[in-house]
């Protein structure tokens, strides 16, 4: 019996905006890091980010938004998680969030914000050290 | 209670965590695995199982997300396990079906995981299988099955689905492509998508004109029917089929089918189970290194050695 774990991603769009590119490129490194990466696909509401979480099972969710509503929509997805008890997934997020919002992003929980920019090395090697630890 | 039991009892209540919990044990092999499929067994076997399969961008997806919508409608209940490709050269995957669906994801109604195929041949990934115990245990009246984008080959899923729709599109080959082997041979419906593009009438006609060849006269005659997965338009049709397509198995069909899938599924459990016994037993006295050695210096070929190490075993 080979025991076969993957570090398994979910890269969301949350809200109304409809540039996936950076997701996509994310989506992609990731992927070529040996992982198993969902993508949600555009215009998600952060019930539908929660629940697609919680049903593909994941390690890990990678908020997308260039839209400027990350500080009403990223609190709703965590406290979300928090209530159906999934604290220990992983959460980052990446888009154009300014400099001044990222301290209150963090106090709620996402554990890194990403800005334009940043090599994908720098993205994997952070999901690798902190994707939740599976005995 | 232990913690498998909890998970089982969480699964048989259609408790959504406890349905994700387990099926990730399954998929990773994890040493409960097998335990809590044996818990579930016995509650399975009600739901109808549809494999979706086709060529990459042949509109599976789409297809699948408007039979979620009309089943609900019905008051269905729906899973789908998604399967996509595992890259050979990294073990990572992008799983994108569910894209197409995720207005269904805060549906209580419906259960919808993405599955990378983790490198097995055919078209689905090893666990599919029990996955879709899983979901038939939950109590979903249907599950969905997407296979990877299919060329020709990838024909596991007849070993999973009662019902297979092999979903096509206009302009990807003419009648020598009907003719051919594989998938062709197993599907029980036929949707050409894209029905709205040019063409769609010639590659109904290529499928007909091969389903006419068929010399078997008894049986299910598979349908061939034009649908536009985008606009929803053929998709009634669509489930009625595969209610008729239901009917005829309940009429002795699904008995015979039953006991062929569960003979295949004995033998490749036996197999599995001896070869990994035997090929740990080889390692752990140290004779699979020294085969493996000779194999390498053309000393032996591998299927003699397979034979000389069966006739040892047999004599032990």
């Amino acid at each position: 019996m080979i025991v076969q774990r993957k570090i398994r991603v979910l890269i969301a769009k949350p809200g109304l905006d409809s540039h996936d590119r950076g997701a996509k490129i994310v989506a992609r490194a990731l992927r070529d890091a040996g992982m198993e990466v969902i993508y949600t696909g555009l215009r998600q509401t952060p019930e539908q980010i929660v629940e697609t979480a919680l049903q593909e099972d994941v390690d890990v969710i990678g908020l997308s938004i260039l839209s400027g509503a990350h500080t009403t929509l990223f609190p709703k997805i965590m406290k979300s998680l928090k209530g159906k008890g999934m604290s220990d997934v992983l959460v980052f997020a990446g888009g154009i969030i300014p400099q001044e919002d990222v301290l209150a992003l963090k106090k709620i929980g996402i554990k890194e914000i990403f800005g334009p920019g940043t090599p994908t090395g720098v993205l994997v090697e952070f999901v690798q050290e902190n994707a939740r630890k599976k005995e | 209670m232990g913690q498998i039991e909890q998970l089982a009892k969480g699964v048989l209540q259609g408790n959504r965590r406890s349905i994700a919990k387990t099926i990730t044990l399954i998929e990773n092999n994890e040493p409960e695995a097998q335990k809590i499929v044996s818990m579930l067994f016995q509650k399975t076997g009600k739901a109808h199982v549809i494999g979706v399969t086709g060529p990459t961008g042949s509109g599976k997806s789409t297809l699948i997300e408007k039979m979620i919508r009309e089943l609900r409608k019905r008051g269905k209940t729906v899973g789908v396990v998604a399967v996509d490709p595992t890259s050979p050269f990294t073990g990572g995957a992008f799983l994108g079906d569910r894209v197409r669906m995720q207005e269904h994801s805060t549906d209580e109604g419906v259960f919808i995981r993405s599955m990378a195929n983790r490198n097995a041949p055919g078209g689905l990934a090893k666990a599919t299988k029990d996955v879709i115990r899983v979901l038939d245990a939950s109590g979903k009246d249907i599950v969905i099955v997407e296979t990877v984008g299919a060329g020709q080959s990838e024909v596991e899923i007849v070993k999973v689905a009662h019902t297979i729709v092999v979903v096509l599109a206009p302009g990807l080959g003419d009648d020598i492509q009907a003719i051919k082997a594989g998938i062709m041979e197993i599907g029980d419906i036929f949707a050409v998508n894209k029905a709205d593009r040019q063409n769609a009438n010639k590659a109904i006609s290529d499928i007909q004109a091969m389903l006419e060849m068929n010399t078997e006269k008894t049986g299910w005659k598979p349908s061939v029917l034009k649908i536009t997965a985008l606009t929803g338009e053929g998709i009634a049709e669509l489930l009625a089929i595969i209610k008729e397509h239901k009917q005829y198995l309940k009429m002795g069909a699904l008995e015979a089918n039953r006991k062929e899938k569960a003979e295949t599924e004995l033998s490749e459990a036996i197999k599995q189970k001896i070869a990994e016994s035997i090929i740990e037993d080889l390692k752990r006295k140290g004779e699979w290194e020294k085969i493996t050695e000779k194999i390498l210096t053309r000393e032996i070929d591998p299927y003699s050695a397979a034979d000389m190490l069966l006739k040892k075993k047999k004599r032990n």
